[in-house]
């Protein structure tokens, strides 16, 4: 593909035909805000506050959708850039809850980050609000359409990434709004509430109910870790407070999933400390399950599994292995079960 | 053989066309009469007048025709030779009554190209169609032009595209045809949602044939078997029309495979929308028919290098596509010598409000705005004084008398802050409130707004706020400078032409009637009367004669005085309704 050669704010930038102005910005070291772009998505071009001033047209152009042509001239932050971007922000928060104080997205709002560049403390304009109810009758994710900007991210990713295509836009004008079909719930829908439109969402109307009021963003150490629910292998960060696990995030440099997870891995993190779950072996002794040593309850286990085949042969005995184990544990396990048990019952639960 | 050709569009059908037809029919047969032929016509563009009734080869245009007068009509007319004078037209600047549908004013100063068949053939009837030279430019073009022959004659030819923008039509047809594609579209936009606007529904209820014929001309340009029609369902009208027209134009062979054995292709299917305003704009429409909510994408790529279903498609309007057949049958040249250097042709506006004759009228582009208002309108209603024309409907602006004499045509309609849209004309007088208009305008392109992009969405309902606040006497002097920074990002950023339009209104009403905007903020006056909390209704004590009408039509006991004495409204009880104003019949109630 051809190289095109243009100008941004008087610095020559080089780049490849069909590169949108927003990347060859970037490239040459400017930064122009979005709200509805993704780069793993399609390109609506509909927030508007990627504005730039583009030689010759008659408009603002909107960065993220516009190709850059040869001997284009681009100012990103020219007067009237600025003030459509200021516009822009103002509009949005004058329909928007001021409550950022006690809003879970503090300090990874897009919003709010804008409006700290951009000085727009507050929205103008006294009118209207639209003011839903809150959503949270579903275990996973609360929804505060008031904070909803309508960059359309959450139905894209939804559509485009995850294939359910839950939720559209409904409405129009000021009542627009993001819902599945008949607005009902997501709890009625057929969300899989697999977490993608709260990853992508950039403000506080998506969020993750269980984490709610209980650390910020900058409270937590992010540890990687992959996902121990089946075999896809995804990778995704666990956040880490007072050496608690309080929280699971995705992580962008996973290999296997990128930002994406299902449900399990983006909600199912619960487990970890639960007061439920066995952390030494149990003999049951007169009736009555009670603790052991490893060694005693290994060597118990191995007496049985040796009576058991010798009194009625190997194929009396099966195993059954578990999708959350690795491939490796499973392999051992396999192993075990075909050299040293002898037999070739072995089986595991398929799902989780 | 003598004629009678009753309207059966959607205004004089809903006046009550189709019974004047079975009245016709039964009392013809009624008296064995066989040798006049009745048959229905699509619109005249003069609803008002509906049902409409032309008598043919006489040229008499009966209106208001009501199934009582049919016998008369019969009798005095059809056999007697005489006219019936009662269901003449009124002619209201000479205050006579006229025979002739071609001495009528209204109809006399229009151009009636695009229209010429609309009123006067029988749109189910494809015969009737090609009986006037219809399909004989798309066998031109299948046998003895090439495709870009067909393009470079429209070109010449200086047609540009007749739903708002303006773009040269020729030269998007090139682009289409240039664009790489082993499939490619043609679209006819018929989502016609102008408030008021109704040019393109007439012309595919009257002539549906040359919408069809102009496509098929399209597709053969630009390489396309495939055309769309994405028409608005509240027409329904206009699309059994259309699907009569399809399937007989596919029994004749002007439409489907090997057309004229030329070996071109070309079928057209009609998608109906849902009534979304914003569907009007490309690619908006095109989404809607790809089955996805109607909402505008960006520009580029644009609809003609990726359009329909990503493919390359070319997408014009009802009247561009019924003007494509009269260009290649009378030629480019033709076309050219009307019109001005950079709007050829002709325009067919939607002409309402308070003028005389409303309806639609077909004019030669570069006449002026007087000589539609006042010729072929008639001039306004009620001998008032006329205020402003709002022309182009939500995307267009509000022009004053001074203007009057603007040659209507794309560019300078732009200059003047106002453009040519779809062509809605709407007059208003003296009694007309401009910031009300402005309100009314704003309203409608908030709730129509798709709602994806910010300045659009939020904007326009800031806008909206402020001049409800304006019209409710609550405005305050900065109101303005935030109105009109407001309507500079939002025509700086919005996605689509929508929202980069909507602010027009309200642009060119401060531009040309700032004072009214400032009488209701400094003075708490509406000027015009019309803004309701602004109004105070006085009694004139000299004038009242106290005989206690208005005490009793009002509905909130706001009124009071002694018999025979002059009466007082209490203005903390006043509602404004304007009932006592209407009821006294000395004059003696003002508002102001």
């Amino acid at each position: 593909m051809a190289d095109v050669t243009l100008k941004i704010n008087g610095i020559e930038v080089t780049v490849p035909e069909g590169t949108t102005i927003l990347e060859a910005a970037e490239k040459a070291g400017f930064k122009i805000p979005t709200l509805c772009h993704d780069p793993e998505l399609s390109k609506p071009g509909a927030c508007r506050i990627c504005v730039v001033e583009v030689k010759g047209a008659r408009n603002l152009a909107a960065s993220c959708v516009t190709p850059v042509a040869p001997g284009m001239e681009v100012l990103t932050h020219s007067e009237p850039v600025i003030n459509a971007r200021r516009e822009i922000l103002d509009l949005l928060l004058s329909n928007h809850p001021e409550d950022c104080l006690t809003c879970d997205k503090m300090g990874e709002c897009a919003l709010a980050d804008y409006a700290y560049e951009y000085g727009v403390r507050r929205g103008s304009y006294q009118g209207d609000k639209n003011v839903y109810p809150i959503e949270d009758n579903n275990p996973f994710i609360v929804r505060d359409m008031n904070k909803c900007i309508l960059c359309g991210k959450c139905v894209r990713v939804c559509d485009e990434i995850v294939g359910y295509s839950v939720i559209d836009f409904i409405n129009r004008g000021f009542k627009t709004k993001v819902a599945p079909a008949y607005d009902v719930t997501l709890a009625e829908s057929n969300c899989v509430f697999c977490g993608s439109c709260v990853t992508v969402c950039p403000t506080g109307a998506l969020t993750v109910k269980d984490t709610r009021g209980k650390f910020r963003p900058w409270e937590v150490k992010r540890v990687k870790t992959t996902c121990p629910y089946c075999g896809v292998g995804c990778n995704f960060d666990l956040l880490v407070k007072d050496d608690k696990v309080v929280g699971v995030a995705p992580n962008p440099t996973s290999e296997v999933n990128g930002r994406f997870m299902c449900v399990k891995g983006r909600f199912g993190y619960k487990f970890i400390h639960s007061g439920d779950r066995l952390t030494k072996p149990l003999i049951k002794k007169n009736g009555e399950l009670t603790e052991a040593s490893w060694d005693e309850a290994l060597t118990l286990v191995a007496e049985k599994l040796g009576e058991i085949k010798a009194k009625y042969g190997s194929d009396s005995i099966g195993v059954l292995a578990s999708a959350k184990c690795t491939n490796e544990d499973n392999y051992l396990l396999s192993k075990f079960a075909r050299a040293v048990l002898g037999t070739n019952n072995i089986d595991h639960c398929a799902r989780l | 053989m003598r004629k009678v050709l009753i309207c059966a569009g959607t205004g004089c059908i809903s006046s009550g066309s189709p019974k004047v037809t079975e009245k016709f029919q039964e009392e013809l047969s009624k008296r064995g009469i066989t040798d006049i032929e009745v048959y229905n016509t699509g619109c005249h563009g003069f609803c008002e007048q509906g049902p409409i009734v032309i008598i043919e080869p006489d040229k008499t245009f009966y209106c208001r025709v009501e199934v009582d007068d049919v016998p008369e009509i019969i009798e005095k007319h059809l056999l007697g030779g005489q006219i019936v004078e009662k269901v003449l037209f009124h002619e209201p600047q000479v205050d006579k009554k006229v025979e002739k549908y071609t001495d009528i004013s209204f109809y006399a100063k229009q151009q009636r190209l695009v229209l010429h068949n609309c009123g006067h053939i029988n749109p189910e009837r494809i015969e009737d169609y090609v009986a006037n030279g219809g399909y004989e430019a798309l066998r031109k073009v299948l046998t003895s032009m090439s495709p870009q022959e067909v393009v470079d004659e429209i070109k010449k030819s200086g047609l540009r595209g007749r739903g708002g923008g303006g773009f040269p039509t020729g030269l998007k047809w090139q682009f289409t045809k240039d664009a790489k594609g082993d499939k490619k579209y043609v679209v006819c936009n018929a989502d016609e949602g102008d408030p008021g606007a109704f040019m393109d529904r007439s012309v595919l209820e009257g002539d549906p044939h040359a919408v069809l014929e102009g496509m098929a001309i399209c597709g053969y340009a630009v390489g396309a078997d495939e055309g769309y029609i994405y028409v608005r369902a509240e027409y329904p009208l206009a699309i059994r029309r259309l699907q009569i027209a399809i399937k007989q134009a596919e029994e004749k062979g002007y439409l489907g495979e090997n057309i004229f054995g030329s070996g071109f292709n070309f079928r057209i299917k009609i998608k109906a929308g849902a009534g979304a305003f914003v569907c009007g704009e490309e690619t908006a429409l095109l989404t809607s028919i790809e089955g996805n909510r109607g909402m505008p994408r960006p520009r580029p790529p644009f609809p003609a290098v990726k359009g329909l279903w990503g493919k390359p498609t070319n997408i014009n309007n009802v009247e561009t596509f019924a003007n494509v057949p009269l260009i290649i049958k009378n030629g480019a040249d033709w076309y050219a010598s009307m019109g001005t250097e950079g709007s050829k042709g002709t325009k067919i506006f939607a002409l309402t409000g308070k003028v005389n004759n409303t309806g639609l009228v077909e004019v030669p582009m570069g006449i002026t705005m007087r000589q539609i208002i006042f010729d072929i309108g008639g001039g306004i209603k009620g001998g008032k004084k006329f205020k402003a024309v709002q022309i182009g409907g939500p995307s267009g602006g509000c022009l004053p008398e001074e203007l009057l004499d603007l040659p209507v045509d794309y560019d300078s309609l732009i200059k003047a802050g106002a453009m040519m849209g779809s062509g809605g004309l709407v007059v208003m007088d003296e009694t007309t409130c401009m910031v009300d208009v402005a309100k009314f305008f704003l309203n409608f392109t908030q709730k129509e707004s798709c709602g994806k992009c910010v300045p659009c969405r939020e904007g326009t309902k800031r806008m909206l706020e402020i001049l409800e606040k304006i019209t409710e006497g609550k405005g305050e002097p900065e109101d303005l400078e935030i109105l009109e920074k407001l309507a500079y990002n939002i025509k700086n950023s919005s996605l689509c032409g929508l929202g980069q339009t909507a602010p027009n209104p309200v642009l060119s009403t401060l531009r040309y009637f700032r004072h009214e905007y400032e009488s209701h903020i400094y003075d708490k006056k509406c000027p015009a009367g019309v803004c309701s909390a602004l109004l105070e209704y006085k009694i004139l004590e000299d004038k009242c004669v106290g005989c206690g009408a208005c005490a009793r039509v009002c509905p909130v006991g706001a009124i009071s005085g002694e018999r025979k004495q002059p009466h007082k409204i209490d203005p903390e009880k006043c509602i404004k309704c304007g009932s006592c104003m209407e009821k006294c019949k000395f004059g003696a109630i003002v508002k102001g």
